[in-house]
């Protein structure tokens, strides 16, 4: 399959990406891994007039596990994410989702930064993200702002990354009990459902949940009504815990597709979502 | 636009259009075909080559993007005249088929061992998992990796089923039918 033609331009820096997207606006696209877009173009579902490679922008894929939060760079790959043991530690929910996603030269090729601007409504980190409560930090001509992944994963393959915008690094806080377990699509490995869970406990029982859920609907949600009814449970309490989950997709128009209905992801996500809180709380 | 590459430890230069994938401009334009294009969606892995050392789909890159990078291909791996020895336990324990998936099964099973150099059955099934082969059921491909294995960690990767038989025909004066390509031992089986 061969996608359409465009131009192509490397940028070395941020602010000379930041240049040529002023340059081409809407008809340019940030390539960094590739593995998000480069299917789509040649599947002809995208087709921007200009790519502007920003794999070679220097200093942008570093982990950053010691800081306070911790900070990941938009061009950290998922093989260096899956092959880091203090991301293990700190923040295994992500370092759950990157040794699951896709498969070993996806994940030698794919970036987080790509993979999380790129929106897919079956993609793995918008859960763990939001399950971590992560910050997202975007460059713009006029200097830098910063969203939370609530507010930046808005729907089916759309962010508020703006077009003139770079997403340079996330940021969040430790949260050494996460997990993320998902159901594969067996061919892509996309979660068919995916949710991830980061706890505090107290005493033997949940102090305070995060829990999101990817796959089901246009775009991954933070499960509130799960993470009200897991306060104050044992962790020791497995048939406590289920019931916690139930309903985590409640009053979200689930998605229908070849593979799987939507009740069927519907069902799947109270099952999901007691298996990520059942090994957060085992870690 | 031109583009400079090694492949295989050779320089290469080309004019390629921005869209040409890497799998493409080994193929058409190098003349590289042991790198084989099964799906073209980044699902089965058979365009499989070493990026700067890594195993990455080279249907999912664009040639432009490995420019100043070093690529290796299933050739640049090894050859008929002195295999990998990867190569020589797919061969000697049966671990293909058709052969179609075969070279980027290869090129990724080097990639893992250069990570885990003694895979458990599992870290081999785990680490081939971009990799679809539709004739074997995987079994004799875990088998061969695993043999690979150990004739690599223990030094014995150059075992004597080369010089048993010959892949290549002499270049010059072809042989009569039949030989050649097919190993002596085998035609004396099946006269």
């Amino acid at each position: 399959m061969i996608p359409a033609a465009f131009e192509y331009k490397r940028a070395n820096s941020v602010d000379e990406a930041l240049r040529l997207l002023g340059e081409h606006g809407e008809d340019a696209k940030l390539l960094a891994g590739g593995h998000s877009l480069i299917p789509m173009m040649k599947l002809r579902l995208a087709a921007p007039a200009m790519l502007i490679d920003i794999a070679g922008i220097p200093n942008l894929d570093q982990i950053d596990a010691a800081s306070d939060p911790l900070t990941i760079g938009a061009l950290t790959k998922h093989a260096k994410l899956a092959a880091s043991d203090e991301l293990q530690k700190k923040a295994p929910a992500l370092w759950d989702a990157a040794n699951d996603l896709g498969d070993p030269q996806v994940r030698n090729r794919g970036t987080i930064g790509g993979a999380s601007a790129h929106g897919d409504p079956s993609a793995d980190y918008p859960a763990v993200l939001q399950a971590l409560d992560a910050t997202f930090t975007l460059a713009g001509k006029n200097g830098t702002r910063e969203l939370k992944a609530a507010e930046f994963f808005r729907g089916m393959f759309e962010t508020a990354l703006g077009a003139n915008e770079l997403l340079t690094k996330i940021s969040f806080a430790a949260a050494p009990k996460s997990a993320y377990v998902k159901f594969h699509h067996p061919a892509s490995h996309y979660a068919v459902v995916g949710v991830a869970v980061a706890l505090t406990i107290d005493g033997g029982a949940i102090e305070s949940a995060r829990v999101a859920i990817t796959g089901v609907g246009d775009v991954a949600f933070r499960a509130a009504g799960v993470e009200a009814a897991l306060k104050g449970v044992k962790t020791n309490d497995a048939d406590g815990l289920a019931a916690a989950c139930a309903g985590a997709a409640s009053g979200v128009q689930a998605r229908s597709d070849t593979f799987a209905s939507a009740s069927y992801r519907t069902a799947m996500a109270d099952v999901f979502a007691a298996r990520a809180v059942a090994q957060a709380a085992a870690r | 636009m031109q583009i400079d590459l090694t492949v295989n430890g050779k320089r290469a230069s080309l004019d390629v259009e921005p869209r040409l994938l890497l799998a493409h401009a080994l193929r058409d334009s190098l003349n590289l075909t042991g790198t084989h294009i099964g799906c073209d969606t980044s699902s089965c892995g058979a365009c499989t080559v070493l990026l700067d050392g890594v195993s990455v789909k080279s249907c999912t890159v664009f040639a432009v993007q490995a420019a100043g990078q070093e690529v290796t291909t299933i050739e640049g791996i090894g050859n008929a005249d002195s295999l990998h020895a990867m190569q020589e336990a797919f061969w000697s324990s049966h671990g293909l088929q058709c052969g179609y998936c075969t070279t980027g099964m290869i090129v990724s099973a080097v990639d893992l061992l250069r990570r885990n150099p003694d895979p458990s059955d599992d870290e081999i099934r785990s680490g081939l998992e971009g990799n679809l082969c539709r004739c074997t059921g995987y079994e004799n491909i875990v088998k061969s990796v695993r043999a690979a294995a150990k004739a690599m960690r223990d030094g014995t990767d150059r075992h004597s089923v080369r010089e048993l038989m010959p892949l290549h025909p002499p270049a010059v004066d072809p042989p009569p039918s039949g030989e050649g390509i097919i190993p002596k031992q085998f035609q004396e089986a099946n006269a």
